[in-house]
């Protein structure tokens, strides 16, 4: 598995005739088998590029291929976590996890064995049973991946996945996605606005910009997964320039921001691009552009 | 043993309601002192001594009522989730729902008398057409409801247009079809009265009207209570299969 993403650009049309740009020319590869954690300002597009990537949405401008092969629609090694996890309530944890398979027209036999494997891997097997709701947030989380690996993918994209748990079970299932990643050996983005878990889960970080998204920055992380790593002089060195790289983007935006705003050119679209007015009030003069 | 005690919970709740229409009859009764309202005490041998009488009818108002239902939904459910899932269609036959939804279709029998005939048919059509556009309206905002992400998800497994609306739309919509259903039985119920008891031969409704003709009050009272038995079958059917379908809610 191979996948290339080549100058992805993406512009959404309001309906007041004006453009929001979520994405700028962005270029990414990943290997099979590779770890990379996107990490960016909330909202800055990193979750559209997921779902590109994905095949659930297509670019304005550039391509995605995986070997080579240009990616039209959803293809089934491909599995995706969102953030809300995306389980179906009126099914049970078992046919929620068994879903993918059935939706690949396996017999409910041949699902049985492989969905069973993937909720024990999680640790779930002994609630088949239940309902996504009477699951705690970590649980369904974990139900989420099983569906997720019962597929047997080479690619799995998950979007800010752990962002609704608590500290320590954030951490646990951070422990849980690694040694799944250690185990079945599929390539992983990971799409997060936590630096520590981006350090702890991705050998590459990507950095983003604010909206509209291009690669600031990227940063080798050659330690991730040693035995100690989260306490380890290179996680905090990692973490360390992870988040000066952050802190470079943000700063560097709304510069960018202000030239324009000193050019007067502004005027509401500010707001559009996710700069709050404290950032650019420096230059305002008070006579009311925004009226 | 937890499911036996709360089955005889139920009946225990069933012998009070009981109890208590046949107690605010009964008071009411005493209290008018008219033929035309007598006391339950009089009134439950004489069902007793209808109620063979009474069966075809009962049997003719149960199959076009159910019928009636049956084919609404049938018909509703589709439109509906399709309007609901199409802003295309939606934006066309939206405003034909807007139209058509607070018609009262009832004032349309005598058309459908004079296309039907005078038989089963166009009473059952009055009550399916009344009940279709129910369902339409609830089954269009049901899919509307739906959040993104569930889609996104099923479509995110690989799944095809099919395999959304077989795992997300069909069974996010099923528990409030079955509403629909309960909530509608009494409409229903109420139109099949109206047309049986303005035209035809047959059916509960023209049991009641013809007792009121032959001034035989106890009669039309076992009508009536026949009547409300079969409103009470209806609830009940369709309060049970939605208890079922919503378990993953509770």
């Amino acid at each position: 598995m191979h996948l290339s993403l080549q100058h992805i650009s993406v512009r959404y049309g309001n309906a007041d005739g004006t453009h929001l740009e979520a994405v700028r020319d962005v270029s990414l590869e990943v290997d099979g088998g590779q770890a990379v954690a996107l990490i960016g300002p909330s909202g800055c597009g990193k979750s559209t590029l997921l779902r590109i990537a994905c095949g659930l949405l297509k670019p304005t401008e550039g391509t995605v291929s995986i070997d080579g092969e240009l990616l039209a629609g959803p293809r089934s090694a491909t599995a995706l976590i969102l953030q809300d996890f995306g389980l179906l309530p009126w099914k049970t944890v078992y046919k929620n996890a068994e879903l993918g398979l059935r939706i690949r027209g396996m017999s409910k036999a041949e699902c049985r064995e492989r969905t069973m494997h993937a909720l024990e891997q999680v640790g779930l097997a002994d609630m088949a049973n239940r309902y996504p709701k009477e699951l705690s947030g970590g649980m369904q989380q974990r139900l989420a991946l099983a569906r997720a690996l019962a597929l047997d993918v080479d690619l799995l994209l998950m979007d800010e996945p752990l962002s609704a748990l608590d500290a320590l079970l954030r951490e646990s299932l951070q422990e849980t996605l690694l040694e799944l990643w250690r185990e079945n050996r599929h390539a992983q983005i990971l799409v997060t606005h936590s630096i520590e878990e981006a350090v702890y889960l991705g050998q590459r970080i990507v950095v983003f910009s604010p909206r509209p998204a291009h690669v600031a920055a990227v940063i080798e992380n050659p330690h991730m997964g040693e035995p100690g790593f989260r306490t380890s002089q290179a996680y905090f060195e990692c973490c360390t320039d992870v988040r000066e790289a952050l802190n470079r983007a943000v700063a560097e935006a709304a510069d960018g921001e202000i030239a324009l705003a000193a050019g007067g050119e502004v005027a509401a679209a500010d707001e559009a691009r996710g700069v709050r007015a404290a950032d650019v009030a420096v230059t305002h003069s008070g006579e009311g552009r925004r009226a | 043993m937890k499911n036996s005690r709360m089955i005889l919970k139920r009946i225990g709740c069933y012998l009070f309601a009981i109890a208590f229409v046949l107690a605010g009859w009964h008071i009411t009764a005493v209290l008018l002192q008219t033929p035309a309202l007598p006391t339950p005490a009089e009134t439950i041998p004489v069902f007793a001594q209808y109620a063979v009488s009474m069966w075809p009818d009962f049997l003719i108002s149960l199959e076009r009522v159910t019928l009636a239902l049956v084919i609404a939904a049938v018909l509703g459910v589709p439109c509906g989730l399709a309007l609901g899932r199409s802003p295309r269609l939606d934006a066309l036959f939206g405003p034909v729902l807007y139209i058509m939804y607070p018609l009262p279709k009832i004032v349309l029998l005598p058309i459908l008398l004079v296309l039907l005939g005078l038989g089963g048919a166009p009473k059952i059509a009055l009550i399916a057409l009344t009940i279709f556009f129910q369902i339409v309206v609830v089954m269009r905002d049901a899919a509307k409801s739906l959040p993104e992400q569930t889609i996104e998800s099923v479509r995110s497994l690989g799944g095809s247009r099919w395999d959304v609306w077989r795992h997300v739309i069909i069974p996010a919509a099923t528990p409030d079809l079955f509403t629909t259903l309960r909530v509608s039985s009494g409409i229903a119920i109420a139109i099949l009265f109206f047309a049986e008891a303005i035209v035809g031969s047959t059916g509960l409704g023209h049991f009641i009207m013809e007792s009121w003709s032959m001034v035989n009050y106890p009669r039309m009272f076992a009508g009536i209570i026949a009547f409300a038995l079969l409103g009470v079958i209806l609830y009940a059917i369709f309060d049970i299969v939605e208890r079922r379908l919503t378990r993953w809610k509770r």
